[in-house]
């Protein structure tokens, strides 16, 4: 298989798939046109995270971080709340992730902080955050309330996060303004991916607005439908559940 | 362990839009061309199949289709006194990170650019003097015209297949088309898309105002079409999800089915994947360039020796390729001298924001260039006498936003951002938002420029590009007039709430939402030695088998999105190579 040949010291390796990915899992390839096949690797399947169990965040943590979800996206009338939408079980997996661990962003120095324009220079990760920040978060409310957040009552929440938001209730070693908008994208996030990241449940965020989801046709709709309502159950690139 | 590669005919670097483009013409011709790509094998099928691809989690938001800025980022200030600092995380720039490059996951607006944007200075000196032009400004004609373009666009289109109605064809203007456009030869390849709830409000308010609304032409095929290359291509489904995404319905152009497909089958043909170009090697007199040395994954050095050599990687990275290999002279700022690195251009953006009251726009039947606009301010299509600025904008209604992570925050003013008021007004403000794009101008100035960091380094230890760039008075003067006309179709369409932005008015930031991925110049093509880095052909003034493609090549950015123009100079340069260069190799152009 010539889609195989792998560069290496000059020498074109003869390999297999097998032996290649032995040899290195991510390696330069060369693909000579009229060769027969070429092909892409196949991304890893698509999966639903597992929610039985934690896998970044500590219990206390986890409950914490749902607490201030909940503050965020409420169960009402229009529907449940971050926490039972899965939101939690989002972040965790996130935050175990690529995304947590900032494995894309430039970390090299110097570190410098610039001017607003110049965009964030800070390189700790969101995972790093999310154990600076969550502890700041229930200092800070002990210290104005003398209670841990989860304790607090709605209203005292409410006003809490206000004050998180503004930077009006500062924390130490972060900026807490920084802090609530990390934590509102990442609700955002789980409340309205697709529900196999682990929030979503029931395609609420999606039923909340009526996006239909995974659909990859509208060529029907978009005449006969323009500028009226579309009832339609969405779909998940799992399942319908 | 270091190797070497035998020797190619050309050599391409990169094998995006540009790459491809030149790399079918140049093995159809016989030659012998092998080209390096930083990223990975892509291909339909296995990579965006339409089972996995309507992920906005991975698309839109984590950016995973992305080069990322561990690979390499770019150091941004909006001053030369200032210090410059990296983008260290994902920011407006949307570079590809696979064979296809940024044409894969682009949003797919497919212009032609006018005759006025590749000669700007040539018509403005006609038209007004150069009173008209703001201090520093640097204006500069393309030495190529529309006219000279004009075959080559229309190959280009029908490579892409390209959706549209035409405005102009042979002189004679079409109904429904754009009437400020340039004349074509034949019509679009593809007929144009059905437009939005959004798109028909715009162009009734547009109409009523005066205005010459059209659809604006895309890489969404609008029919089933097969290209010039005899590669068939499949009608957009307006699935909403391009800009970010690869698509997989064979529906929006892309190298990876307008070209690739074909190039495969050529023994003439090679692509080193996963390897990034470190330098571009010449003579020790600088007088030929001999190949280029590249970093495989394993992190072993190879070479790949060629008679020819084309750089076709993103714009800015063409920039830095040429700083890195000490190739031409490098802009100074302080003296105004040198070419590498000047003219380089942003684009300036305006806006006009509304919602309506009861509608339901249904956001999410759109595609990344799915778009009505009007030219009536854009370029030099209207008179500038007493605005204090050249150029303008293409002032669209742009649907191309329905994914609701990417639409959460768009709730109408005074809303609250979170809690119970926040579920309320985003399920209100999904279907009640619309927006009104000015895509505009940006001319280059001395005080915008690109040159190498003298601190922050890539993971090889190259030093990083460093942009200096701020808006000139000239796009602050242009935002606030297109801006202003955002405002008033917006009114015009009956919105509830309606409100303006004008990005000049802000330091430019690599951040900022809503704002345009497009960079041009750096490496430009001209008349001049002393004002380009090559010649109308894309030929390096002082290396004559050395050719850099792409934006880079263009001294002004238009009020229009680049790619089909960069297709256009591609295929112009790659009949100049094969009908002119191989005959005779050495300069094209004697001065």
């Amino acid at each position: 298989m010539k889609r195989r040949d792998v560069m290496k010291g000059g020498l074109v390796l003869m390999a297999t798939a097998t032996l290649a990915s032995i040899y290195k899992p991510a390696y330069s390839k060369t693909f000579v046109g009229g060769s027969g096949l070429w092909k892409a690797d196949p991304p890893p399947p698509l999966t639903v995270v597992d929610s039985s169990r934690l896998v970044y965040l500590t219990q206390a943590e986890a409950k914490l971080v749902g607490a201030v979800f909940d503050v965020l996206i409420p169960h009402d009338e229009l529907g449940i709340g971050a926490t039972e939408a899965g939101c939690v079980t989002f972040l965790d997996h996130q935050l175990a992730g690529p995304y947590g661990a900032a494995a894309k962003d430039y970390r090299l120095g110097p570190v410098v902080e610039g001017l607003p324009q110049q965009g964030p220079q800070s390189i700790a990760t969101p995972a790093e955050l999310y154990r600076t920040g969550l502890a700041e978060l229930d200092r800070a409310a002990q210290a104005k309330f003398g209670k841990p957040f989860i304790d607090l009552p709605e209203e005292q929440k409410i006003a809490f996060m206000k004050g998180i938001e503004t930077g009006a209730i500062a924390f130490e070693t972060l900026k807490s303004n920084e802090f609530f908008s990390m934590l509102l994208q990442n609700v955002r996030e789980g409340y309205l991916a697709d529900p196999m990241y682990g929030g979503n449940r029931d395609m609420v965020g999606w039923k909340l607005v009526g996006f239909p989801g995974a659909i990859y046709d509208y060529r029907d709709w978009m005449v006969s439908k323009r500028g009226k309502k579309i009832d339609v159950e969405p779909v998940s690139l799992l399942s319908r559940a | 362990m270091n190797y070497k590669r035998p020797k190619a005919d050309v050599v391409i670097i990169g094998l995006g839009w540009s790459g491809s483009t030149m790399a079918e013409e140049l093995t159809r011709a016989g030659l012998n061309v092998v080209a390096i790509e930083r990223g990975a094998w892509r291909d339909t099928t296995t990579s965006f199949p339409t089972t996995r691809d309507p992920d906005e989690l991975s698309g839109s938001v984590r950016k995973d289709i992305l080069q990322a800025p561990v690979t390499e980022t770019y150091t941004v200030r909006n001053k030369a006194d200032q210090t410059a600092l990296p983008l260290r995380r994902y920011h407006n720039l949307t570079l590809g990170n696979n064979v296809g490059g940024a044409g894969t996951h682009w949003a797919g607006a497919s212009w032609r650019w006018q005759s006025f944007d590749h000669q700007p200075y040539t018509r403005v000196m006609e038209r007004y003097g150069a009173k008209q032009l703001v201090d520093g400004l640097i204006l500069q004609d393309w030495g190529v015209t529309y006219d000279d373009l004009e075959p080559f666009y229309d190959r280009f289109e029908k490579i892409a297949g390209t959706s549209g109605t035409a405005g102009v064809i042979n002189g004679v203007k079409q109904p429904g088309g754009n009437p400020f456009e340039g004349s074509r030869t034949s019509p679009y390849p593809t007929p144009a898309l059905e437009r939005t709830r959004a798109n028909l409000l715009f162009s009734e308010a547009a109409t009523r105002l005066g205005y010459h609304p059209f659809p604006v032409p895309s890489a969404m095929i609008g029919a089933p079409y097969t290209n010039a290359l005899g590669l068939n291509l499949a009608p957009c489904t307006y699935c909403g999800y391009c800009q970010l995404y690869g698509c997989g319905n064979w529906s929006k152009s892309s190298p990876n089915i307008c070209i690739l497909p074909v190039l495969m089958q050529r023994p003439n043909f090679t692509v080193v994947t996963e390897s990034e170009v470190i330098r571009i090697n010449t003579t020790p007199d600088k007088k030929m360039a001999t190949g280029v040395t590249f970093v495989d994954s394993n992190g072993d050095i190879g070479e790949q020796p060629a008679d020819i050599v084309i750089t076709a990687t993103f714009t800015l990275d063409n920039t830095r390729l040429l700083l890195l290999s000490g190739i031409s002279t490098p802009y100074d700022f302080a003296s105004g001298q040198g070419v590498v690195g000047r003219a380089f251009t942003f684009q300036t953006l305006s806006w006009g924001f509304m919602f309506f009251e009861n509608e339901y726009l249904n956001p999410f039947m759109n595609t990344g260039a799915l778009a009505t606009q009007i030219d009536d301010f854009n370029g030099d299509n209207f008179d500038h006498t007493g605005l204090g600025f050249i150029g303008g904008a293409g002032i669209q209604s742009l649907c191309n936003q329905g994914l609701p992570i990417g639409m959460a925050g768009l709730v109408p003013e005074g809303s609250p951002q979170w809690g119970k008021g926040w579920k309320q007004a985003f399920q209100k403000g999904y279907q009640n938002y619309a927006q009104i794009q000015g895509q505009g101008t940006n001319f280059a100035h001395r005080e915008q420029f690109l040159d190498l960091d003298p601190t922050y380094k890539d993971r090889f230890g190259q030093p990083l590009l460093r942009i200096t760039f701020d808006y000139n008075e000239n796009d602050r003067r242009s935002g606030r007039f297109v801006r202003d006309k955002c405002v008033e179709i917006a009114r015009e369409m009956g919105a509830k709430q309606v409100w303006g932005d004008s990005f000049p008015d802000q330091p430019y930031s690599g951040y900022r939402p809503w704002d345009s991925s497009h960079v041009q110049g750096g490496v430009v093509m001209g008349e001049d030695p002393k004002t380009s880095v090559q010649n109308r052909y894309q030929q390096n003034w002082d290396i004559p088998n050395l050719f850099v493609i792409g934006a880079s090549s263009f001294p002004n950015n238009a009020g229009y999105n680049p790619t089909v123009a960069v297709g256009a100079t591609t295929l112009w340069t790659a009949k100049a190579i094969r009908e002119m260069y191989l005959k005779n190799p050495g300069p094209l152009v004697r001065v």
